[in-house]
């Protein structure tokens, strides 16, 4: 855990500083390649930018509808029946969605439950362990301009939905 | 991509009639293309600070030697990609990146990956059986310890913060193989 700490904390520094000195050993004018290279990256963006638009503004509407509410609603039953705290719903479908937004509900089932309930647990694991999905087929097919996505988003939705499963699973089964 | 945009558009306008919450779903909307803007402008800043980075080991050389080096973990997956070719550094660095939770610098350099990547794919309109690997393993989220919730947990007073951290890696780590496996899955299926 400390070492993890620690290495997350130097890598980013100690990369760019051995970048930069193995650059300029070798002779590079360092200072022109990172101009150059760091000129490219408006157009990157520009090409990302429609993809992340059209994501956040379906996300944000889907938020804002109720549509959680009436789902929620709907599988709470079943959630109750397997003993799994209904709390855990909300982050499960979040989670895909948005990064701030799940952290948000997130720190929300921490405050209410407290720090060392299962809801808060399941929830963490679900957090540590699921990505922003849709945010990142956003950025990375937006990146290469690519729209005929074959069968990527159906391979990702299972695996986030089988994910899902699996942290509530192992959660239950190790306390 | 399409469907889900579609489906997404259409429940939340339609559960908005129901509900009676309208209003709240146009603002949101709105609200949502601001937030584009507000990440867009975000990811112009960290993706060009690392195009810059890369540019110059690409100059240095370092780029074909780190790729070198790690080619012999990476072609186990990625099979196709020729050696010592710069995809295989930038999906070593977005990997390593995503496994120490450097969010700042995975994206970017997931970015760098996909097009290294799409340099090596003879049909541009569509995506390569790579391309497709690369993001699964992405979205799959491999990553040692989840800072973020072990600081939230710790912020609430938990006796054991820490706790977490095996359940998240082990759930983590075998969804990332059931991914890669449904991905091998389809495509023989849609052979």
């Amino acid at each position: 855990m400390k070492t993890a700490a620690f290495i997350s904390q130097f890598a980013i520094p100690a990369f760019i500083l051995f970048a930069v000195l193995y650059g300029a050993i070798k002779k590079v004018r360092v200072y022109d390649s990172f101009v150059a290279g760091a000129g490219e990256g408006i157009e990157v963006i520009a090409k990302i930018f429609p993809y992340v638009l059209a994501i956040f503004v379906a996300v944000k509407a889907f938020q804002a509808s109720g549509a959680f509410d009436l789902l929620k609603l709907a599988l709470s039953g079943s959630f109750t029946a397997l003993e799994i705290p209904s709390e855990v719903l909300s982050v499960a479908f979040i989670k895909p969605l948005s990064g701030s937004a799940s952290t948000a509900v997130f720190t929300d089932i921490v405050r209410t439950t407290g720090p060392d309930s299962l809801a808060s647990r399941i929830s963490a694991v679900i957090i540590g362990s699921a990505e922003t999905t849709f945010f990142v087929l956003a950025v990375y097919l937006g990146a290469v301009n690519i729209r005929r996505t074959k069968y990527l988003v159906p391979v990702c939705l299972i695996a986030d939905g089988v994910g899902i499963i699996l942290a509530i699973a192992i959660v239950k089964l190790m306390f | 991509m399409n469907i889900i945009w579609v489906a997404l558009i259409a429940v939340s306008i339609l559960a908005a009639f129901w509900t009676g919450g309208l209003e709240a779903v146009t603002k949101a909307m709105f609200d949502g293309a601001k937030t584009a803007v507000e990440i867009s402008l975000f990811l112009l800043g960290i993706v060009s600070l690392w195009l810059g980075i890369t540019r110059i080991i690409e100059d240095s050389g370092l780029i074909y030697r780190i790729s070198h080096a790690f080619r012999p973990m990476i072609i186990r997956l990625f099979k196709t990609i020729p050696p010592d070719h710069p995809a295989i550094t930038s999906i070593t660095l977005n990997m390593l990146a995503n496994l120490f939770g450097l969010g700042n610098a995975a994206t970017p350099l997931g970015i760098k990956a996909m097009q290294d990547l799409q340099t090596l794919n003879e049909d541009k309109g569509s995506l390569t059986f790579e391309m497709m690997l690369f993001i699964v393993l992405n979205t799959a989220s491999i990553q040692l310890i989840p800072f973020t919730v072990v600081g939230i947990l710790t912020d609430f007073g938990s006796a054991n913060p820490s706790a977490v951290v095996f359940p998240t890696i082990c759930s983590t780590v075998i969804s990332a193989f059931i991914a890669i496996a449904l991905l091998f899955l389809f495509r023989r299926l849609m052979k």
